[in-house]
């Protein structure tokens, strides 16, 4: 387990908060799910923030359709914190979305505590260098 | 959809023009791309922001395609 902890002064390892590309396209609260009424920007919006550990992926952990994917669902799951996984080859408009959502144009992608980290390159060398156990660690 | 390693290098160039970019085909057809780049331009960002900078350089080629996986590697001098 990678539950170091490193000291970090100001806490310079908490998610961004001034990058000016973090998700605003959806409102912060009555994010509806496509089945409750809302859009897909809207789910995926509630998604983030119901789950304090969200990985879009091709596939699944068990069977993941993509290195990248499978790299970053084996991270994850690593910890004591629920991975919350959602399979976007089951779902092409929240395939597109989700680039849209993040401004980021690849998958996957990692959200915690509603925010998102990165892809996969960016989460192993949070992995290796103790900051994702650090930021895990401090979800509550 | 190919795109020849000089492309991805002028492309980041365009936002990074000190960026010394090396360029890795790991499959052999010029569609999935390790890119280590090397630039000031980074300095004091976190690895979100410099990561961000690269991809928004090649934005187009990766929502076109034609960059179909992409493994980036960023620092300083």
């Amino acid at each position: 387990m990678a539950k170091i902890s490193l000291p970090i002064a100001g806490g310079a390892a908490k998610a961004p908060a001034s990058d000016s590309k973090t998700p605003s396209a959806a409102p912060a609260t009555g994010n509806k799910t496509r089945a409750e009424g809302g859009t897909v920007m809207t789910e995926i919006a509630h998604e983030v923030s119901a789950n304090k550990l969200v990985l879009y992926m091709k596939g699944s952990p068990a069977m993941p359709q993509c290195g990248f994917s499978a790299r970053s669902a084996q991270i994850l799951s690593q910890f004591d914190v629920p991975l919350y996984t959602v399979d976007i080859l089951r779902d092409p408009e929240k395939r597109q979305a989700i680039k849209e959502f993040s401004k980021w144009p690849t998958i996957p992608q990692v959200y915690i505590g509603g925010e998102f980290v990165g892809g996969s390159d960016i989460l192993a060398e949070m992995y290796e260098n103790g900051e994702l156990g650090e930021m895990l660690s401090e979800l509550g | 959809m190919p795109i020849e390693p000089e492309e991805i290098g002028d492309l980041i160039r365009v936002a990074l023009p000190d960026a010394e970019v090396t360029c890795t085909d790991l499959t052999g057809t010029l569609d999935h791309w390790q890119v280590d780049v090397v630039s000031l331009g980074f300095a004091g960002k976190r690895l979100l922001a410099q990561h961000r900078m690269v991809k928004d350089a090649l934005h187009e080629r990766l929502m076109d395609g034609t960059i179909h996986a992409l493994t980036l590697k960023t620092r300083t001098p």
